[in-house]
């Protein structure tokens, strides 16, 4: 039977008499789940899940993931619906937790609880037991010297490697020495602290929670459940242990490059100033990117921004139907910005409004707008004007950043007999029709929060680095043994073994041998 | 937050970028005739055994060209760090903040890390590997990553950046001279560079043994994959700072994943009965074209959170 150990792999004793025993050509059941755990845990098959490991996790850069890009997937099933079935079958878009991806790595993990709980006891016996006994012929061993001496130099031998930090065992007409045993130490540490992690992550993942919203510069957050524009919590967290908080968004500011040329208009700083309420009071912080707030078990992180301009329509009876700031999602580097305000409550009908923003606005020849520059120095709305039903009567949820115009009609736009609205600030615009007017009543900008929590955090990053310590010894430490013996004619045989790679193993037994002649002469 | 970035001293500081590279181009020729050289050396002795002194000459000549080579790619190197400090300066922050800068400041590493083994280890021999790889990577740079200095988008404004990085740098380094071992142990060890009969197998008759080169090239992976599995953490704590989730499978983060993957493997195959050798190298090989995979094709043509090629 082909062992598939590490060539420096010990057995333990029950291993070797399995290794040694004769082949049985019957395999009862239990000899059979023997065999299937002895190959599950061999190094070999460590080896192959690793690579799989590898070959799995290259989908997920391929394809757009659900947790990571869901507007990707999205598209993907726009463009190609058939594909995309296909390839959502195959849990393509959720690779990571795939079944097949999990599968992998969960047996990667068996396989090393398998392979390194054994040997964390070999390990311990070969702690606690004396080295080795002196094997017969040395000179087969890597690193192998003769030199004139005696029982005098074992003695000495014996002394001068027990300073050098080896575990010394003096025998009859022999000395067998061995050091680096936190090599395999580390190796075992490492392994388990990955173990460690895997747990950390999935501990800290059901008891975490990320939550988003937007707020616009005034706006107050209080953090419960219905104050998220989106909130997903992991599996086990308990809703109820929010922690008690309110926050004002006060100002946002965004910092541009006016000093060098060729980089004028390139964002250098995002700063939201908050004032937050909780048990301690009132306080005042400030969030950037890279630069989260934190409050006990929870961390409040800027993650976009934009603009809000505050906008008032009335209906064709003159009374006010919408008033407020708009959040416009930015298109482009110059912020462009995209809005949609819906007035159900207008009459004689609904109005929606399509609105693009345009920080500073500039005509192209061919009559359409764009911005020149991110910041906000010749502010322009263009609008195209839409009545008829919006469609969210019938109780089903709708995006309020999109407008679904199947059932209205556009009265002012380009598809429309007279031209969009252009509203500049502090101006107002009729809606054609006599159906109401627009106004544009002044500028504000956005931010946009996650707010999460993770309690896993702190563990993942003491397990990986243990894990990390534990790595650098077993790849760095050298483990070796080292024997001196004393053979007929007034001879020693100095002769060292290293287990694994080790560069320094010659100069250990040319060193010994040097020492021990140059104890000799000052004798 | 005042920043003043100063595109002259940039423009030359790719000027000396040029130079460098002028002057790695004559370290590659140099050790390629050194190569040559020891081919014929051996050509030599066999004719005119008798005239020993031409063939010490031809030894003296080629031994010069060799050390000549060295001091041209140290020359080089030292060009090269004037030119990432000069950038740094103009930038002023860290010079590896895009994929032009990266590309320069990992050649200079490679170059650094390479000449200062030589003091530890006989690796002379890789040299028209190292100086030819980082020819490669400079002129991909200057000609296909170059971007003008620019202001830092405030994600990338964090001290994360200097550690994170520098040691992606390092680690990627530490890998490739470890390729360059490894390519160098496959040659050596396969059957058709065995022997005397042409000049090929004559010049790695002159190379280490295929074991020493297999050992040399370990001892750098181990290196590197120590620094990859610390630019792995550096980045799962940044994360969660900056998109508030350690590890959210963005693409760039999928690859750090299997290349760190990918040296595991070979770390385990050099334990494992059967896959010592030339199957590890192999392996060893297969995680560096991932490095690179990583740095080219997946920062240009693949969508993610780590968009900062600039370009």
């Amino acid at each position: 039977m082909t062992s598939y150990r590490p060539s420096d792999y010990e057995m333990t004793r029950e291993e070797r008499e399995l290794e040694q025993a004769p082949k049985r050509t019957k395999f009862g059941v239990q000899g059979w789940l023997r065999w299937m755990w002895r190959q599950l845990t061999s190094m070999r098959t460590a080896l192959i899940l690793l690579l799989l490991l590898a070959v799995a996790s290259v989908p997920g850069s391929v394809y757009p993931q659900r947790s990571a890009d869901p507007n990707g997937v999205r598209l993907q099933f726009d463009e190609n619906p058939e594909l995309a079935e296909v390839l959502d079958s195959l849990q393509l878009f959720d690779v990571y937790t795939s079944v097949w991806f999990s599968a992998i790595y969960i047996l990667l993990f068996i396989s090393l609880i398998g392979c390194v709980v054994p040997r964390t006891q070999v390990h311990w016996r070969a702690m606690i037991s004396r080295p080795v006994k002196t094997p017969p012929n040395l000179k087969r061993m890597s690193a192998f010297e003769t030199q004139p001496g005696g029982q005098e130099e074992l003695q000495e031998a014996a002394k001068i490697l027990k300073k050098q930090g080896y575990r010394v065992d003096l025998r009859e007409d022999s000395v067998s020495a061995e050091k680096g045993y936190l090599k395999e130490t580390g190796n075992l540490i490492f392994h388990y602290a990955l173990i460690a992690v895997l747990i950390a992550v999935g501990v800290g993942g059901g008891n975490s929670y990320i939550g988003q919203r937007v707020l616009v510069e005034g706006d107050m957050f209080v953090n419960n459940l219905a104050s998220y524009d989106s909130f997903s919590p992991g599996t086990f967290y308990d809703e109820n242990s929010l922690y008690p908080f309110s926050m004002r968004l006060d100002d946002f500011q965004v910092t541009y490059d006016l000093r060098n040329p060729a980089n004028v208009g390139t964002p250098i700083d995002f700063k939201a100033s908050v004032t937050v309420f909780d048990e301690n009071g009132e306080s005042q912080d400030e969030v950037k990117v890279n630069q989260p707030l934190e409050l006990p078990g929870t961390g409040i992180y800027l993650m976009g921004n934009g603009f809000a301009p505050i906008i008032t329509v009335r209906d064709g009876d003159g009374r006010i139907a919408f008033s407020g700031p708009v959040v416009f999602l930015p298109q482009d580097g110059n912020m462009t910005s995209l809005g949609v305000i819906k007035a159900p409550d207008a009459n004689p009908s609904q109005i929606g409004l399509i609105s693009f923003f345009y920080p500073t606005a500039e005509q192209l020849p061919s009559g359409a707008y764009t911005s020149i520059y991110p910041d906000a120095f010749e502010p322009l709305l263009t609008m195209n004007a839409y009545v008829g039903d919006l469609g969210l009567d019938d109780g089903v949820p709708r995006n309020v950043y999109a407008l679904d115009v199947t059932d209205l009609t556009e009265v002012a736009g380009r598809d429309a007999d007279n031209p969009g609205l252009e509203l500049r600030p502090g101006e107002s615009a009729e809606i054609p029709g006599g159906y109401g007017s627009v106004s544009f009543d002044g500028l504000t900008r956005y931010a946009a929060f996650d707010i999460a929590h993770n309690p896993g955090g702190f563990w993942i990053l003491l397990s990986s680095m243990i894990a990390l310590a534990g790595l650098i010894a077993s790849l760095l430490i050298p483990r070796r043994r080292v024997w001196v013996k004393a053979v007929a004619d007034e001879k020693i045989e100095i002769a060292a073994l290293a287990r694994g790679d080790d560069p320094r193993l010659e100069d250990v037994v040319s060193d010994l041998g040097k020492k021990l002649a140059g104890g000799k002469i000052g004798d | 937050m005042e920043i003043n970035l100063n595109e002259q001293l940039s423009q030359y500081s790719l000027l000396i970028v040029y130079a460098s590279m002028a002057l790695l181009a004559v370290s590659f020729l140099l050790s390629t005739l050194h190569m040559a050289q020891t081919a014929s050396a051996k050509t030599e002795s066999e004719s005119e055994q008798a005239e020993g002194d031409v063939l010490v000459k031809t030894k003296t000549e080629s031994k010069l060209m060799s050390t000549a080579s060295l001091w041209v790619m140290g020359a080089a190197t030292l060009l090269l760090g004037i030119a990432v400090t000069m950038r740094g300066i103009a930038a002023q922050r860290v010079p590896w903040a895009n994929m032009y800068e990266f590309a320069i400041s990992s050649a200079l590493v490679i170059l650094m890390i390479y000449l200062m083994s030589l003091y530890l280890k006989e690796v002379h021999f890789i040299a028209p590997l190292v100086s030819g790889f980082s020819l490669i990577s400079l002129g991909a740079a200057t000609s296909l990553f170059y971007v003008e200095v620019s202001t830092m988008m405030p994600a990338l404004q964090s001290y994360w950046l200097v550690l994170h990085v520098i040691v992606a740098v390092l680690a990627t380094s530490f890998f490739y001279i470890g390729a360059a071992l490894h390519i160098t142990y496959l040659i050596r060890k396969a059957s058709w560079s065995q022997g005397d009969s042409n000049a090929f197998q004559r010049i790695f008759s002159h190379f280490p043994s295929a074991e020493t080169l297999d050992r040399f090239a370990y001892r750098f992976i181990i290196i590197g994959f120590v620094m990859w599995s610390f630019t792995l953490i550096a980045g799962a704590i940044w994360a969660e700072r900056a998109w508030n989730r350690f590890w959210g499978w963005d693409t760039k983060e999928v690859w750090t994943f299997i290349i760190w993957v990918l040296y595991a493997g070979y770390l385990h195959a050099k334990a494992t009965r059967g896959w010592t050798g030339t199957r590890a190298a192999y392996l060893g090989l297969v995680g560096f074209a991932a490095v690179l995979f990583n740095f080219t094709i997946v920062n240009l043509f693949f969508e993610g959170l780590h968009v900062y090629s600039g370009l």
